[in-house]
């Protein structure tokens, strides 16, 4: 499904954040990537949306064998890609749903579907407007379900949650995986993996990958820390075990 | 020799009594030659065929014309106009008319296309003969008798002054008197037509009344002169212009619109503008200088203004309510869109004078490219204006760093027991809107329309029904490009 090669890009001011990542992840399986705050987490997912201020400058992105970056933003996410916000956006005046629907039309078109009549109105609130971080980030989840997007990348989604917030938002997402369906999330912390069990879990350091390997890698990086994985200074890691 | 002289020669050829009493009416000149003085009006007022306290009241609004200045204090820049250069009347124009859609210019059809007008519509609004396509006469015809029987006058104010003599006596000026400004003068001294409309008391007008329906409304762009009245208990909801982009030759449009409500009246008045706006540097677009005000004049009565300003390179323009009835309401509700060079100084006037009047103010403004956009507004409560309440929110919004964006209320309170209450906001085009939006699936136009129509909501819901999609999209169409 994604298919990331030596992927280097960096920011319009020259400063590269992404070193060459190679990350490979199928359908059907959640992955998780974390890392320390500048190692290029945010970077990677807002590179793979498609979003204006980032310079690819090597390296490849396959998106169920097409080149991910020949297409714009809102083609890619027409495609089946979805970017649950770190920092979700309020839109004033634009009512939640009325902005789903829309968005949900416009993929539906591109598929050569029906589109969507006005159905029951849920959320008469304005986009996020007067939400809190937890209803935000839910709301994430809930526009996730009504895109059912192909690949789904959730920046940090965990963060900001109480417990009883990560509860749902956890089994929002479990409720998502589906055998066509990939899923990576961009956390800090090992919790939201306690809820959302990974298949694989990627360590991100200094822009790029430096270790991957199944749940227990998360567990093992609680116990150590970043501060032991690779190396600052950005050589490619390999000795894990420690 | 002088144009003016000229005139004066050729008509004293034709008539006994020199210019007396105006003259005679079988002048066969189709337009009035440029310049602008006494015989320019008469002339004007013989072609219509007006009664002599008609051609008076113009040559009054003239005399004090030509006593006074321009106004300069807006914050609008223009290259002086040269008011004896144009010409102030010409006759209908019997120039061929396309035959059809296919003599249309294509990138004006796309406009229509991408307005949502209906096909039918389109036609007639590009000058396609309107018997092609209507059967105007059993059209208008239909639309008459049914507002005939329920004693609802609508015509044309040409029509009014022949028909209803009395009523536009009656009414006329005494919103907008002839001297009030430099540019109502000149709209009563040579006005060209409008449209009138008296509604009964306790009638309510079934059906949204528009210039569109006045199918030779077209031609008299340039110095409109309107005149609505509701008697007590009446209800009416008036439709101005329309979403196509218009062009006119005549770049000066100074039109005059005086609403009277009686008691427990109430006059809904919509205006959706976008008259040519010019090139992208702003050359040759429509100067749109105009006097709105309505008077409550009895108690309970309710004047309520919605306008969607999106063309014209210059919109200057006050459309003001005179809350003297007790009880009486004032509401004014704006978007106006300035992109490329446009510029627009728009805002209201509520004056309370009777008691408990309320007004309700809101006013959204967008500037994009190198607009700028100046929101004037008034609140005055006059010393015996017990009771009054107004509420103001003016909201701004920029798309890109070159355009401006700016407030000037005016806010004076005579009366201790006022409640006024101001809200501004001035608010970019946030990127992170815009990619939040494209994430989802939507176009960078989707995505700005999206944001913009939610900016503007309060005021769109206030327009008919009909017209509210319409404004949606023209909203959209006016910014096109304005983003990246």
């Amino acid at each position: 499904m994604l298919e990331i090669k030596n992927l280097h890009a960096r920011l319009e001011d020259g400063r590269e954040i992404l070193k060459g990542v190679d990350l490979s992840v199928a359908e059907g399986e959640v992955h998780a990537i974390m890392g320390p705050n500048g190692s290029g987490k945010s970077t990677l997912a807002a590179v793979l949306a498609g979003r204006d201020g980032y310079e690819v400058t090597e390296g490849s992105v396959t998106y169920r064998g097409r080149d991910l970056f020949v297409m714009s933003a809102d083609e890619r996410a027409r495609e089946g890609v979805f970017l649950a916000f770190q920092y979700p956006v309020e839109i004033p005046g634009v009512n939640n749903m009325y902005f789903l629907r829309a968005a949900l039309n416009s993929q539906r078109r591109h598929r050569g579907e029906p589109e969507l009549d006005a159905g029951q109105d849920l959320l008469q609130r304005a986009v996020n407007v007067g939400f809190s971080g937890g209803e935000k980030k839910r709301n994430e989840i809930f526009q996730m379900a009504v895109l059912e997007p192909r690949l789904a990348i959730l920046d940090e989604t965990d963060s900001g949650l109480d417990i009883d917030a990560l509860r749902v938002v956890a089994r929002g997402v479990n409720g998502l995986r589906a055998p066509d369906r990939a899923i990576v999330m961009i956390t800090h912390y090992k919790r939201l993996l306690d809820y959302v069990e990974p298949d694989r879990v990627h360590v991100l350091q200094d822009g790029h990958i430096v270790q991957s390997g199944d749940k227990e890698l998360a567990a093992e990086l609680e116990r150590i820390g970043y501060a032991t994985f690779g190396d600052p200074g950005g050589d490619t890691a390999g000795d894990a075990a420690a | 020799m002088s144009a003016s002289l000229e005139t004066q020669q050729t008509i004293r050829s034709l008539s006994d009594e020199g210019y007396k009493y105006g003259f005679v009416t079988d002048i066969e000149a189709d337009s009035a030659p440029p310049g602008l003085d006494e015989d320019t009006v008469r002339f004007i007022s013989a072609k219509k065929g007006e009664p002599e306290w008609l051609l008076e009241w113009r040559l009054a609004a003239f005399r004090a014309w030509r006593e006074m200045t321009e106004p300069e204090w807006a914050k609008v820049e223009f290259p002086p106009i040269d008011f004896q250069a144009a010409s102030y009347y010409s006759a209908p124009r019997q120039q061929a008319t396309p035959k059809s859609l296919d003599e249309i210019d294509p990138e004006l059809l796309r406009t229509y296309e991408k307005l949502g007008i209906p096909l039918r519509e389109r036609e007639v609004l590009a000058g396609v003969a309107v018997d092609a396509v209507f059967d105007s006469v059993s059209v208008a015809t239909t639309f008459k008798e049914q507002l005939g029987a329920l004693g609802i006058i609508f015509c044309s104010f040409g029509e009014a002054v022949r028909e209803h003599p009395e009523l536009v006596k009656k009414y006329l000026g005494t919103v907008v008197p002839q001297n009030d400004n430099f540019y109502a003068a000149l709209n009563s001294a040579v006005f060209s037509d409008g449209s009138f409309a008296y509604i009964p008391p306790g009638v309510r007008c079934p059906m949204e009344l528009s210039t569109y329906f006045r199918i030779n409304a077209r031609n008299s762009g340039q110095f409109e002169r309107t005149l609505l009245i509701a008697d007590q208990g009446a209800y009416v909801s008036y439709l101005e212009g329309c979403t196509a982009p218009q062009r006119d030759e005549n770049q000066l449009h100074a039109a005059v619109v005086e609403l009277i409500a009686h008691e427990d009246a109430q006059i809904k008045y919509s205006t959706v503008q976008n008259w040519y706006p010019g090139d992208a540097e702003g050359k040759g677009g429509i100067y749109n200088f105009v006097t709105k005000r309505g008077a409550c004049r009895g108690a309970r009565a309710k004047i309520s203004w919605t306008q969607v300003e999106t063309g014209s390179a210059i919109t200057w323009k006050y459309p003001s309510c005179i809350l003297e009835g007790d009880d009486s309401v004032g509401e004014f509700y704006s978007v106006a869109i300035t992109n490329n060079r446009q510029q627009a100084d728009t805002g209201t006037k509520m004056i309370h004078i009777g008691r408990n009047t309320s007004s309700t103010i809101i006013s959204k403004g967008i500037s994009a490219g190198r607009g700028q956009n100046t929101y004037r507004g008034l609140v005055r409560v006059q010393p015996r204006a017990q009771g009054a309440r107004n509420y103001t929110q003016c909201d701004s919004l920029l798309i890109g760093d070159r355009c401006g964006a700016h407030t000037v209320p005016y806010i004076e309170v005579r009366n201790p027991s006022a409640k006024v209450e101001h809200e501004a906001t001035t608010s970019k085009i946030s990127e992170d809107q815009l990619f939040y939006c494209r994430q989802r699936g939507l176009s960078d136009e989707d995505a700005l329309s999206l944001i913009v129509n939610g900016f503007c909501k309060e005021v769109l819901k206030e327009l008919p029904m009909e017209f509210a999609v319409e404004a949606q999209k023209l909203l959209a169409v006016s910014l096109e490009g304005s983003v990246g």
